[in-house]
């Protein structure tokens, strides 16, 4: 009894046991979602098909954005709901400068990491916008990130002058191996970008002091301030982390079509990682955070989704089941409802143990 | 005039540069901009393109008010508006029958949403936005394609108007043109007074700041924190239920795409019109002034020539990041200056 005490306390436990229902759902409802097959795409080389892969594959972006949210989620108590804007803005910038001012290059003008690099620049610099008014002028994250929200797909728009850039398979054949395949690879690049993201988050958070220092200043900045720490930086710094991720997302996103849609581009996605890092159980207000957590979080909102798109919701009408699920998630998750049903369950207990007594 | 200022409480200061603010922007529309800022019916334009808008504001800012968040507004608004066309074209409906919808809707949203943030203590912006999905995804599986309402009834209740004497103008041809405001406005008037009011006056109304003033104090004072915060999102869902309705009556029309947006615009107005989302500030006056703010910068932009799409999210992006740092800055000078003087800063440790 106490060792499964101890599992449901965790704070990993929210995710993992959405991950599983979500699993054992699917392993009823048609056991053949788990199959993965070697097939062959239009190239002939050899590609991994299945839903699994495609919710590894697809959940790339999410997991990446989750790191960065969840840092920012931790140090400011808000979260940043520019993300999806940002992603706009990193891929317009990458196909500006690799196509230059013609929409339908026929050969490259630089290579792929001077246009990835300068996408992360132009990332950290509103990220830094973001974080500057959060930390300086004392504007909650939410509402200083609405400004990035409702300006960053003009602000996309305008770097291409509206037009649509395409980077097609005759121009440049490795641009699409970001978001695809590259080839003799049966794995989704996606994945190990996302891989190795967690990778290098995971190595900083151990061997730096990042974790502490932006849960202390979470949960209290003026004490942290009297500890010495800086609290105003910490926060830009969470934020600019974010920024880096944004821009890998966007190299993902606008490599997956090789073009880019302003308007359509990474839509919802702000709301899918905000979800992804309640998911993990991580308090929204801020303070302690469990990466881990998180990142499994985002794959369990794709599973979801490919669950959903499985069983053959519309697409539009998608948002609505998700919805409900998330809904009963945090209902389920919620510390009280939590209470209750282990009052509720005590109380059985006891009533039952006071019938074999009397018995 | 500086004393008098630092005197003001947040609420009435924020208002106050609030309103300044939208009636120097208005005139120099007027001064520099010339002939269509210049007639009356233009400024009524401001009321009858953005009547919905209004009333959702002003549901949001009460829920801001006590500290919470809903970003439900605009899927819920869309949502009504295809279900009243649905009602009204596919399944018989009048227009009674539409509006009761409307409500009900609306009422819906507000109890469900408020029960689970007031009293199962979960995050508003987790709620709201697993609302504002559902609301979203609803519209669609209501209906798919958007559509006009034909229903004669409907037809004559949205193109009714109210002319108001005395401010028509007369057009290129030498004819007199009333000067005319939608059903949805007076609508929107009524409730922004009666919110006024309340908020002012009411037991209610002084619940709803101490609550997002500080909870641990209201709860001290006997008030009833949890009831408290369920009504402001009962009454913000039934006025987006409401909104919904005007929405519908202005366009005549139910589509998915209908609100795009519609709950950032609204928390971007009342955050321009000095409410704050941490809670316990914030004015409905002033929210309707920030909705006539947003929009007005709008017209502008669009009537100066910059009429690509981009420049409109620039500028309204730009002129809230502005209200943003300047609002943050004279927070911070007046807490600092108030606190040189012994007696406030007791106050001030007594409100912290």
């Amino acid at each position: 009894m106490n060792i499964l005490k101890k599992i449901v306390s965790k704070q990993i436990f929210i995710p993992c046991a959405a991950l599983l229902l979500l699993a054992l759902f699917n392993l009823i409802n048609d056991p053949s979602f788990f199959k993965i097959t070697l097939g062959h795409n239009s190239d002939g080389d050899p590609v991994l098909n299945g839903y699994l892969i495609t919710i590894l594959d697809y959940g790339s972006e999410l997991a990446i954005l989750a790191i960065g949210m969840t840092l920012v989620t931790a140090a400011t108590g808000g979260q940043d709901i520019s993300v999806g804007a940002g992603i706009a803005i990193a891929g317009s910038v990458i196909l500006r400068v690799l196509c230059g001012s013609n929409s339908r290059p026929t050969e490259l003008q630089t290579s792929l990491i001077v246009a990835f690099l300068v996408a992360v620049l132009v990332s950290m610099a509103f990220s830094a916008f973001n974080g500057v008014l959060v930390a300086y002028f004392k504007i909650q994250p939410m509402v200083a990130t609405l400004i990035l929200f409702t300006a960053g797909r003009s602000i996309a728009a305008w770097i291409n002058n509206n037009e649509l850039p395409i980077i097609s398979a005759d121009c440049d054949k490795s641009f699409s191996y970001w978001g695809n395949y590259i080839p003799g690879i049966p794995i989704p690049t996606p994945v190990f970008i996302a891989a190795i993201s967690v990778l290098i988050i995971m190595l900083v958070l151990k061997f730096t002091n990042l974790k502490l220092y932006t849960q202390s200043v979470g949960i209290n900045p003026k004490s942290s301030r009297l500890n010495g720490l800086n609290p105003e930086m910490i926060k830009i710094i969470s934020f600019v982390i974010l920024g880096v991720c944004v821009a890998i997302s966007g190299l993902i996103k606008v490599s997956r079509l090789q073009t880019i849609n302003y308007s359509v581009v990474a839509k919802d996605i702000e709301m899918d990682a905000i979800l992804a890092v309640a998911l993990g159980g991580n308090a929204l207000s801020g303070g302690k955070f469990n990466m881990w957590a998180s990142i499994l979080g985002a794959y369990v909102i794709q599973f979801l989704t490919t669950t959903l798109y499985k069983l053959d919701v519309r697409s539009d009408a998608l948002p609505a089941y998700k919805a409900i699920v998330v809904i009963i998630l945090v209902v389920a998750s919620a510390p009280i409802v939590r209470e209750k049903i282990g009052g509720f369950f005590k109380k059985f207990r006891s009533s039952e143990n006071k019938g074999g007594a009397a018995a | 005039m500086i004393k008098k200022l630092r005197n003001m409480n947040d609420t009435n200061l924020l208002l106050t540069i609030t309103v300044v603010v939208f009636v120097v922007m208005y005139l120099c529309a007027v001064i520099f901009l010339g002939e269509g800022f210049r007639s009356p019916q233009t400024f009524l334009n401001l009321f009858n393109n953005n009547a919905s808008l209004i009333i959702i504001a002003c549901g949001l800012s009460l829920v801001m008010i006590t500290g919470g968040i809903d970003i439900s507004v605009g899927g819920v608004t869309a949502l009504v508006c295809m279900s009243c066309a649905v009602n009204l074209d596919l399944h018989g409906g009048n227009v009674f029958t539409s509006m009761l919808i409307a409500l009900g809707i609306g009422l819906a949203f507000g109890l469900v949403q408020g029960f689970l943030i007031a009293y199962l203590d979960i995050q508003p912006f987790i709620v709201t936005l697993a609302g504002m999905f559902f609301a979203r995804g609803l519209t669609t599986i209501v209906h798919t394609d958007p559509f006009n309402v034909q229903n004669p009834d409907f037809v004559d209740l949205r193109n009714a108007r109210i002319t108001i004497p005395g401010l028509g103008s007369t057009n290129r041809k030498g004819m007199y043109i009333d000067a005319t405001i939608e059903i949805g406005v007076v609508v929107a008037i009524v409730i922004v007074l009666a919110l006024f009011f309340m908020l002012r006056w009411s037991k209610l109304g002084r619940n709803f700041y101490a609550v997002g003033g500080n909870q641990q104090s209201a709860l001290m004072l006997g008030i009833n924190v949890k009831r408290t915060k369920f009504l402001s999102y009962v009454f913000c869902g039934l006025l987006a239920g409401i909104a919904g309705y005007v929405y519908f009556m202005h366009v005549g029309s139910g589509s998915p795409s209908h609100a795009q947006g519609a709950e950032m615009n609204a928390i971007a107005s009342s955050i321009i019109g000095g409410t704050m989302l941490t809670g316990g500030v914030g004015n409905i006056v002033g929210t309707l002034f920030g909705v006539l703010s947003l929009s007005t910068i709008k017209d502008i932009v669009s009537s100066i020539g910059l009429d690509d799409a981009w420049w409109t999210g620039i500028t309204v992006a730009a002129m809230l990041c502005i209200f943003l740092i300047v609002q943050s800055i004279v927070m911070a000078k007046k807490h600092s200056k108030g606190s040189s003087s012994k007696k406030e800063e007791t106050a001030a440790a007594a409100q912290t």
